[in-house]
């Protein structure tokens, strides 16, 4: 297999030339400089490096670059438009929901998923959706409430 | 740059991240007030002052004892603050930021007592040619050891400030007043910033510890929920951790870690790294790594090395806690007090290994220019990683500059400076810059755990309720929170050291967790033989009123008088309390479990904690704190264990090592109890050692089950 010369990442096409079996994940981080999103286990157990490969969340860290070919890849550095923060991003400034916040790019990303499925998602649903994200420093309480947020202002907020 | 010809001949380190004029003086970072006012460039400084003989002299191995009697004038700089021309503020100090926002509250002590704006303040942190030295970020020190003194530092500031426009107006100094970074003279209604009046002349102060600091009930920038300071750069990805340095013609780097721990190499067959495109094999006894220019092809050429190691036997989980009764030292007599005597109880309590996984592993980039070095990692301790560095290699202080970015957690694990070694040797050998990130098994096998431990308890209490007997003895996991709250006539309580067989360091509040949750396991214990109310049976042994205060918040915020308690009766829900003491704060737990019968799976469902450390300097950051000590401290109580065999790490992976997720998150109310008349302590630490307790005694009234090990229920619970 050739290697991996061009990939679509937050809306624009990047060059690179990458061997097929290198992960996603190195990929962005070392080649393209998109450093984002983390490694934080390598087994797709943690969340950290969860990016959208044509909106749906995946664990970079376990997707060979090979397998992405025309799909279009958004990673939290794709999020904000014209200076505008997503409004999970802003949601989750406003309820202080991280610490470290090495777990934030992978806890945005699968957020936003979420809300791009279910612009109103239960507690028990955004429970079961986020619970393969790992959050060490913080309880997990204020990330719920800022996902909750961002569904209400997506509502009503911005008219 | 008018530096002074000493200080010219001094080597400076290249600034790399940071252009030089940020650097209000000519060189890597002076250490003293000589050296510091012998390199300032220009504008205001107020330097805080320590003498600092053991750590220096520790940190350079120079073998002088330090104290030769009498008071010393203190000479080391331990923090200081400029004021540039154009008015920046910048605080340096030697403390790192982990996630408890130790950036945001320094900056918000300059804010309040220099009476300038938050925006107008950068906090220069962690890196050891720009900051002073500091022995750590660690054991909930900051907010009392440099909070006070950086408050003291900005005062200093501001009262030299006022000085200075009372002399250029010619006007009383109790005319003016400092507020938005301005002196005002308001009868003339005149106003003049911060940066102006110091532009063009040099001022170096010593902080005065006479100065006049605000009073908490005068706050007006601590005491409020100010946001994380930087918060934007995290959640749009755009902040660098360790992880994330990159340098022009970096290589990636990997460690062949030994079959065993202690095993050592005896043989090595490196063709087939070797033979691999661009990558470099290093070897130097032990140690054995390679570089390449990706990750992969570095994992892939160590997965291509062939080695024989040498191993020895090593004691194993199931013989550890006769290991630890075995190898302590000083271990007590076996306790001679009849147990049958009415009131009398004996007890034993164990707690497991468990691993901090903070979720940036250890990681570094190092980068030689010559004999320079400088590294970049994620670091508790930048000054103890830079010391580490400068005996590995035998270089002079001053060649070894230690970068520490905001790092993503350590709760006490990352004390040490492995990666930022091996990533340096690497780049050695490599000849170019290096990154080195720990892969989660090995954050969960080469790092330290918190210890494990055995503690027995032989305690008495009187018919009416008070505690008379309380001998304590602790093997292994530690000394702190070793004393109890309780008032009892007869105390002894004692830890005793062992052998452990795994590498063992600091975790979050240290043995304070083990401590309390023997102690109000056992507690809670009593109170049920004598059919009395936890809290009831707590509030009769305690006097300390601070004590009292927490105790009785939590219960009440709880309800615990109105929830029926359920005794044992099995019907799967239960409610627990314990109350703890811990780096100067207070903290009283309440849990609430439910127990799925037919499956044995306990959940918490309501957690109510109240908290009490003096003044409150950020509330909601002191919230967010005692949220995050509640889940993480749900781990170690319910199901975090390190299993071991024979020199091995038998689950170092997530998949195998459970952490709590978003479905083990109880409902959590936080009480604080702000006492604006009291010192502020740290609340990194304290608010974690309830939970473990709490969780259990509920865990009996739902169950009438006893567990006195931790974790409580790694395989759900057996009724």
């Amino acid at each position: 297999m050739s290697n991996v010369t061009s990939l679509h990442v937050n809306g624009t096409g990047r060059t690179c030339d990458a061997a097929p079996e290198r992960s996603l994940l190195s990929v962005l981080r070392d080649d393209l400089a998109l450093t984002g999103a983390k490694y934080g286990c390598g087994e797709g157990q943690c969340g950290a490096c969860t990016v959208l490969v044509d909106g749906v969340p995946i664990r970079s860290c376990q997707t060979p670059v090979g397998a992405i070919g025309p799909q279009k890849i958004t990673t939290i550095e794709g999020l904000e438009r014209d200076g505008r923060l997503h409004p999970l991003q802003q949601a989750l400034l406003e309820v202080g929901a991280f610490q470290c916040a090495y777990c934030a790019s992978g806890m945005i990303m699968s957020g936003v998923a979420l809300l791009g499925k279910n612009p109103n998602p239960t507690e028990p649903e955004i429970i079961r959706f986020m619970d393969g994200n790992i959050c060490r420093c913080a309880g997990y309480g204020r990330i719920i409430d800022a996902i909750k947020l961002a569904a209400s202002a997506a509502k009503g907020g911005t008219q | 740059m008018k530096a002074g010809k000493s200080s010219a001949e001094r080597v400076t380190v290249q600034t790399i991240d940071r252009p030089a004029t940020e650097r209000p003086w000519a060189v890597a970072a002076p250490w003293s007030r000589r050296e510091f006012v012998k390199a300032f460039t220009g504008g205001m400084a107020v330097l805080w002052l320590v003498d600092l003989p053991r750590a220096r002299a520790a940190q350079a191995e120079s073998g002088s004892s330090g104290r030769r009697g009498g008071q010393r004038r203190p000479t080391a700089l331990a923090a200081w603050l400029h004021i540039a021309a154009d008015g920046t503020v910048t605080l340096f100090s030697g403390k790192a930021e982990v996630g408890q926002n130790v950036r945001t509250s320094l900056t918000a002590c300059v804010a309040e007592e220099l009476a300038t704006p938050l925006a107008s303040i950068r906090a220069v942190l962690a890196d050891t040619s720009l900051v002073p030295y500091d022995a750590g970020t660690f054991g909930s020190r900051s907010t009392p050891d440099m909070v006070p003194q950086i408050r003291r530092v900005a005062a200093t500031a501001r009262e030299a400030l006022v000085d200075l426009a009372a002399k250029k107006w010619s006007v009383g100094r109790d005319t003016l007043s400092a507020a938005d970074g301005k002196i005002r003279h308001a009868t003339s209604n005149r106003a003049i910033g911060y940066g102006e009046l110091t532009r063009g002349e040099k001022f170096v102060l010593d902080v005065s510890d006479s100065v006049r600091l605000k009073p908490a009930t005068d706050w007006k920038v601590l005491g409020t929920s100010v946001r994380k300071v930087d918060a934007r750069r995290y959640v749009t990805g755009q902040h660098a951790y360790a992880v994330d340095i990159s340098r022009p013609g970096m290589l990636h780097g990997r460690v062949l870690r030994p079959a065993a721990f202690g095993a050592t190499l005896a043989s090595l067959d490196a063709s087939g790294a070797e033979a691999m495109r661009g990558v470099t094999v290093v070897r130097d006894g032990n140690f054995v790594g390679v570089t390449a220019a990706t990750e992969h092809v570095a994992a892939q050429a160590v997965a291509a090395l062939r080695a024989e190691w040498k191993t020895a036997p090593q004691v194993s989980e199931r013989d550890l806690f006769a290991h630890l009764r075995s190898t302590a030292r000083n271990a007590p007599a076996a306790d001679a007090s009849d147990p049958t005597t009415p009131g009398a109880s004996r007890q034993t309590y164990t707690v497991a290994y468990i691993a901090h996984t903070p979720l940036e592993p250890r990681a570094a980039v190092a980068e030689w220019q010559g004999e320079q070095l400088t590294v970049w990692t994620g670091s508790q301790r930048p000054f103890g990683v830079h010391g580490e560095l400068v005996q590995a290699f035998r270089l002079p202080d001053k060649s070894v500059r230690v970068i520490v970015p905001d790092t993503g957690s350590g709760y006490g694990g990352k004390h040490s400076g492995e990666a930022a070694v091996e990533a340096a040797r690497l780049a050695r050998a490599a000849g170019k810059p290096v990154k080195l990130v720990w892969t989660r098994e090995e954050e969960f096998t080469w790092a330290y755990f918190r210890p494990a431990g055995v503690i027995d308890i032989a305690s008495s209490v009187a018919a009416d309720g008070r505690l008379m007997r309380w001998e304590y003895h602790n093997y292994n996991s530690g000394g702190a929170g070793l004393r109890a709250l309780y008032d009892v006539p007869d105390r002894k309580e004692e830890y005793h050291g062992a052998q452990s067989p795994l590498r063992q360091g600091s975790y979050r509040a240290l043995a304070s967790t083990a401590n309390h949750f023997a102690r109000e396991t056992h507690i809670d214990e009593l109170a049920r033989s004598l059919k009395l109310d936890p809290v009831e049976f707590r509030l009769k042994n305690l006097r300390d009123p601070r004590a009292r205060a927490v105790l009785e918040a939590a219960a009440r915020a709880f309800g615990w008088g109105q929830s029926t308690r359920r005794d044992g009766r099995g019907d799967g829900r239960g409610i627990g309390i314990a109350l703890g003491f811990e780096k100067a704060g207070y903290v009283a737990t309440c849990a609430e479990v439910a127990i799925d019968k037919a499956t044995g799976k306990v959940r918490v469902v309501r957690v109510v904690e109240s908290f009490e450390c003096g003044a409150i300097l950020n509330p909601d950051h002191l919230k967010n704190q005692i949220e995050g000590c509640i889940v993480q401290g749900l781990g170690g109580a319910l199901f975090e264990a390190i299993r071991f065999e024979n020199g091995h790490i038998l689950n170092p992976r997530f998949s195998q090592y459970r952490v709590p997720r978003f479905s083990d998150t109880p409902a959590i109310q936080v009480v604080l109890l702000d006492r604006k008349d009291l010192t502020s302590a740290g609340a990194g630490e304290a608010p974690i050692v309830g939970i473990a307790p709490a969780v259990g005694n509920a865990i009996f009234d739902a169950s009438g089950i006893r567990l006195r090990s931790l974790p409580l229920v790694p395989n759900g619970l057996k009724v």
